[in-house]
């Protein structure tokens, strides 16, 4: 299992803070990891407000984030840890994924759309995690590997965790 | 386990049922190993029902590529049958559509065949 910190998912009232909040998990490099990672980033998502459709596709991305990580970054070497994280602002979400390999070049990556790459096995994970968020940067570590930073902001379904109304639903 | 796989025979084609998440680890390898199965008998028409899959992430991507390629490397065809909307979205989105021969439902696969 991985370990957490930072844990705070809203104030005692349910109501948004100003103050960006925080969640920091630190996973470790294995299979299980994936599905331990997405099930905090759908925890994440609920709390931040996001709808449902919304959760997947962030929960999508950050596995394919954990998926490249695992396999590309540590290369599966259990002693190198993932690190996961969440910040929350008033109007999007940050999520960075962090490993402990060479690091790479986003635009180094082939794109799977290519012809030539089209019956590649792997290569797409990446692409579907841009796909799905409003943006993604890589960038590296102070202490070296790959941060694989996420952005989502939050559309006018967005969802207050203390249950008001969306923007959308309150000029209905 | 994440995923749930059985096989029958329905005129003379191969349907594999999928349920669950086909996804990273032990979902992959069971489709891996079905198909390389499938293919040691001389099973060579196939068609993978992904009714029950509402989830497949890169590496099941990569899989049903890799059996798609195997299986046609073999003289065969493995064609993707009742696809729900997020898998199919998902197909459009990395262009896997124009790879895959994809039927609304299984008796239009099967049928295909002949």
């Amino acid at each position: 299992m991985g370990s957490s910190r930072g844990v705070k998912p809203a104030d005692e009232t349910g109501a948004m803070s100003s103050e960006p909040r925080r969640v920091e998990v630190t996973l470790e490099t294995k299979i299980e990891s994936m599905d331990l990672g997405e099930e905090v980033t759908r925890r994440v998502a609920v709390t931040a407000g996001f709808d449902e459709d919304e959760r997947d596709k962030i929960c999508m991305a950050v596995r394919e984030c954990l998926i490249n990580a695992l396999q590309h970054g540590n290369r599966r070497d259990p002693c190198k840890p993932i690190g996961l994280s969440f910040t929350l602002h008033a109007d999007h979400l940050v999520v960075q994924v962090r490993d402990q390999g060479a690091g790479f070049d986003l635009a180094s990556v082939p794109n799977p759309l290519d012809d030539a790459h089209l019956l590649k096995t792997s290569g797409r994970g990446l692409f579907l995690a841009r796909c799905f968020m409003d943006e993604l940067q890589v960038g590296s570590g102070r202490n070296g590997g790959a941060v694989v930073t996420l952005v989502k902001r939050y559309s006018s379904n967005h969802r207050e965790p203390s249950g008001a109304p969306t923007e959308k639903e309150k000029r209905q | 386990m994440s995923v749930k796989i059985t096989k029958r025979d329905v005129s003379g084609i191969t349907v594999v049922d999928l349920s669950g998440r086909l996804t990273l680890g032990d979902a992959s390898a069971q489709l891996r190993e079905t198909l390389r199965d499938l293919l040691s008998q001389g099973q060579k028409k196939i068609v993978l029902n992904l009714g029950q899959v509402g989830y497949i992430d890169s590496s099941g991507l990569g899989e049903l590529v890799s059996g798609f390629t195997t299986v046609k490397n073999q003289g065969g065809q493995l064609k993707l049958a009742n696809l729900t909307q997020k898998v199919n979205d998902l197909l459009t989105i990395t262009k896997l559509y124009t790879v895959f021969e994809v039927h609304n439902d299984e008796q239009t696969a099967v049928q295909s065949f002949s």
